[in-house]
Parts: C-alpha cells; sequence; structure tokens
C-alpha cells in the first residue's frame, strides 16, 4: 500500500489579533501517513486542530514549517486536490442551482467530459439517494438531502481520497446511518476515507485506523484494537489518551 | 480558462434568479419610458434634455448592477461558506477571481444590451432615427468602464469587511470620477503646493471614466460618431486598469486565510 496522504514535522501558527498576545500554535510538528484503501479516523477535542491539518492538506491555510502532501504533490499546487473529494462540516452550496446544476458545475471544474460527467452526476445522486430530487433547488432541500448534495459533490469526479470534516454532525440517527453506509460502501469499492469525527462508536465501526491529536500534538496513531488496548471502547481509550480523568 | 467560464456561467445564472436585477431593470425602463415620453411645451430641445437624463438613468443603473453583482461576489461565498468545497477543487484563487469577474462584467453587457436597445426604440419612435454606430460606441465604452467598476468592486470586496461599506465607496468614487474627474486639473492648477501635486497625481492616476460618460451627450444629440482610433485607444486605456485592479485583487486573495 502506497502512501497518499503525509504530513511531516506540520506547523501552524496563527498569530493573535490582540496586542501584547503571542502566537497560538495550532499544529506543533504532526506527522501523518495515511495509505491507499485506509478508512483513517482523525479525532482530538475541539480545538485539537483537526480542521486546521484539513485546512492545510486543501491549501486553505499555508503552513508555518514542514510539509504536507497529497499523492506526493505539495498541498499548496491546485492539481494536488484533482484526485480528492472533501466534504465541509458545516455544508452550505448554492441555493439558487439544483442539485444536478451544482454536480455539473463541479464535474466541469474537474474537466470531466460531458458524457462522463452525466454518468458521475447519475451515479452519485443514486448513490446518496437524491434522484427524485435533482431538478429541485437545494434552497428547497432538508439538512440531511443538503448533508448528502455535499457528499455527491464530494464524489463528482470519483476520488481516490475522501477528506470529510465531521460528516455526521447535526444529522439525525437515519442520515448518520447514511452517511456510515457511505463510507463503508467506498471502502468496500477500495477507496481512502480520512475523516475527522466526534462520534467515536461510529469511528470504531468504520475505521481501520486513528489517530488522536490534542493541543496541536500527535498523542497517538495506529489501529484502532491497538489504540483501544485494554480499554473496553474507543471512547475510554480516547480520553485516557488526552489525558481527561473522571 | 475551462474553471473561469464554468465560475462565470454560475455568476450568469445566479442573476437570473434573482429578484433583485430585475426590480431595478423595470424600474429603469419605467422612468426612462415616462421621461422620454413627455413633451412639455412641445418644444423639441426638451425632448433631447429628457432623453440625456434617461441615459444618465441607464448609466446610474449599470453602474448599481455592477457594483452590487460583484461587490458581493467574494463576501458571499465566505459567508456561506461555499468557498471551502470551490476552492477544495483543482481550481487556483486566480481562476475564481477572474470566473467571478468576467462572469460580473457579461451581466453587465447583457443589461447594457437590453437598456441601449430599449433606449435606441424609443429614441427612433420620437426621432425616427437610428444612429446605430452612436449606440454601438456608447454601449462598448460604457461597457468597458463597467469592467474597471467590476474589477475595483471585487478588489474592494477582499480588502474591506462588510460588502456595504465596499459598495458604498465603489459607488462614492465612481460619482466623483463622473462628476468631477474632467474638471481636476483644471483644480489642481488653482491650488498651491503641495496640494497641487496631490491632485495632479490623483488626476493622472484614476480611471478616467468620465470619457465614456461624456458620449452619452453625443448620443443623445445625434453627433457625428467618435474616430475609431479615439474608441479603441479609450477601450485600451480602461482595459489596463481592468487588469491593474484584477491583479490587485489577486494578490490579495492569494494572501487571505479562507477557512
Amino acid at each position: 500500500m502506497s502512501v497518499i496522504l503525509r504530513t511531516e514535522k506540520l506547523r501552524v501558527e496563527y498569530k493573535s489579533r490582540e496586542l501584547g498576545q503571542m502566537t497560538k500554535v495550532a499544529l506543533s510538528g504532526l506527522d501523518l501517513e495515511v495509505s491507499t484503501g485506509e478508512v483513517f479516523g482523525f479525532l482530538g477535542p475541539n480545538g485539537a486542530g483537526k480542521t486546521t491539518t484539513m485546512n492545510v492538506l486543501l491549501g486553505f491555510v499555508p503552513p508555518t514549517g514542514g510539509t504536507a502532501s497529497l499523492f506526493g504533490i505539495d498541498v499548496r499546487q491546485p492539481i494536488a486536490r484533482q484526485r480528492i473529494g472533501y466534504l465541509p462540516e458545516m455544508t452550505y452550496y448554492y441555493k439558487f442551482l439544483t442539485a444536478e446544476e451544482l454536480l455539473r458545475f463541479y464535474a466541469q471544474i474537474f474537466g470531466l467530459p460531458r458524457a462522463e460527467a452525466d454518468k458521475r452526476i447519475d451515479e452519485t445522486l443514486k448513490l446518496v439517494e437524491l434522484e427524485s430530487a435533482r431538478k429541485r433547488l437545494i434552497k428547497t432541500y432538508s439538512k440531511g438531502m443538503q448533508q448528502r448534495v455535499g457528499l455527491a459533490q464530494a464524489l463528482i469526479n470519483n476520488p481516490d481520497l475522501l477528506i470529510l470534516d465531521e460528516p455526521t454532525s447535526g444529522l439525525d440517527p437515519l442520515g448518520r446511518m447514511k452517511v456510515r453506509d457511505i463510507i463503508q460502501r467506498l471502502k468496500n469499492e477500495g477507496k481512502t476515507v480520512f475523516f475527522s469525527s466526534h462520534e467515536l462508536g461510529e469511528v470504531e465501526t468504520v475505521c481501520d485506523r486513528v489517530a488522536i491529536i490534542s493541543n496541536g500534538d500527535l498523542k497517538a496513531a495506529g489501529p484502532v484494537q491497538q489504540i483501544m488496548g485494554a480499554h473496553p471502547t474507543l471512547e475510554k481509550a480516547f480520553l485516557n489518551i488526552i489525558g481527561y480523568k473522571e | 480558462m475551462r474553471n473561469i467560464f464554468a465560475i462565470a456561467k454560475v455568476v450568469l445564472i445566479e442573476m437570473y434568479r434573482r429578484k433583485e436585477f430585475y426590480v431595478l431593470f423595470i424600474l429603469t425602463i419605467i422612468i426612462c419610458l415616462i421621461m422620454g415620453s413627455i413633451n412639455i411645451l412641445h418644444e423639441d430641445k426638451i425632448v433631447g434634455y429628457l432623453k440625456e437624463l434617461c441615459m444618465l438613468m441607464i448609466w446610474v443603473s449599470s453602474l448599481i448592477i455592477a457594483i452590487t453583482t460583484a461587490a458581493r461576489q467574494i463576501p458571499a461565498e465566505r459567508e456561506q461558506r461555499t468557498l471551502l468545497p470551490l476552492l477544495a477543487k483543482p481550481l487556483s484563487r486566480t481562476q475564481l477571481i477572474s470566473g467571478k469577474f468576467l462572469g460580473c462584467w457579461i451581466v453587465c453587457g447583457l443589461t447594457l444590451v437590453c437598456f441601449y436597445a430599449f433606449y435606441g426604440a424609443l429614441a427612433a419612435s420620437r426621432q425616427h432615427e437610428w444612429p446605430l454606430i452612436n449606440y454601438f460606441q456608447a454601449a462598448f465604452l460604457h461597457w468597458m468602464a463597467l469592467g474597471v467598476v467590476v474589477a475595483l468592486s471585487l478588489l474592494g470586496s477582499l480588502v474591506f469587511a462588510a460588502p456595504s461599506s465596499n459598495s458604498t465607496i465603489c459607488f462614492a468614487i465612481c460619482a466623483a470620477i463622473l462628476c468631477m474627474g474632467r474638471y481636476l486639473d483644471q483644480m489642481a492648477i488653482a491650488l498651491h503646493e503641495p496640494l497641487r501635486t496631490v491632485v495632479f497625481v490623483i488626476y493622472f492616476a484614476m480611471p478616467h471614466l468620465e470619457w465614456p460618460f461624456e458620449l452619452r451627450t453625443r448620443t443623445t444629440f445625434d453627433w457625428p460618431p467618435v474616430p475609431w482610433m479615439v474608441v479603441i485607444l479609450t477601450a485600451l486605456y480602461l482595459m489596463a486598469y481592468i487588469g491593474f485592479f484584477l491583479t490587485a485583487a489577486c494578490l490579495v486573495f492569494r494572501r487571505k486565510p479562507v477557512n
């Protein structure tokens, strides 16, 4: 298995806007590796640096130090994002477009030929169960449907790597189950999924490996069973690793 | 270019589905219709002045459309967080700015086609003339001037935090250039140093949008068309400003965090 996502000594500092304040270190020397075909869970408490890591991987935030690459290409190059799909935590899409128009727009950005774009639009809308609502404006969709449109846009280019930022956040149990099923199906298709989540039960079910970060530091990384060790659940192991005392 | 056209297309769809655009368009047409059709005391010269006022109305409306459309493009993407999934695609920030500019500029072009066609029809109904070359020159340079306004508004949307403050500043700048631009050099001569140099620098540095603005009088009173070389040079002059503002916008946007 080849490594398709790598960070080496990744460091991100934010300058504080308040006078006299030091810079805030969001990530301090993060080393991560994700290989092809893995479902990788990226865990940590709020403010640990999960979203910052994803923002660096997607080129939204430049790293202060270290390197980050996707498929061996520096993340600052737009071409590094040619084979990835991304679902942000809060999904909002152009409300004045229909799901079909939105997917066609993104397919065009990926440079898919017309026939292939049509095929991918049909496939992804079928996968996220939005075929019947494809001609409706997105502003008329429920939250769960909007989340599924988000998943569809992340899959439009048939990506080799999916980056999902808390994909089940704010969804009802049925919506969560559907997203989990989709991740499972992608795993069966051999896709690599890198996702952050606070739903540790879900992570335990679908992930091959996990990494736990806290205060910008990598605390643990490895196969789920190894991280759990003697703890009965991943949640107990997680709380122990981040140093939470009951 | 593929990415730039894709983004421009989304801007066009948005304009087509928004109600504000139609409200402004219909309002302008109604005002022009009323002003262009009345003939107080049956005096022919008055019709000319009313036509000029209609053209002024077209300028004001097109400026509002250009500024409001361009000023909210990037802030709306940030506010609604549509920027994140978009920039997670193989799309550079320069392509995004260029696409937004192209979309807004095409919107302005389509608006002008409608406005000038309406104005031409209105004028022809009174005077039974179609000075097509005059209309083409006026509309073309008007469109180029709106390109400068769109690029300036896009740059402003990256510099100022609120779209409303950006729109107000851009509108004030444009109004100042259109009203005072041609008098600024004369004003400078009457001033003492160092204010004279400051005003002269402003005069030579600012985009002279009042040059195409002056064509409205020529169109209204059916004066002979401007030599084509003047039209081409003015277009090149305005394109240079479009390039300058777009480059500045790309440089500012490249450094801006998007999350």
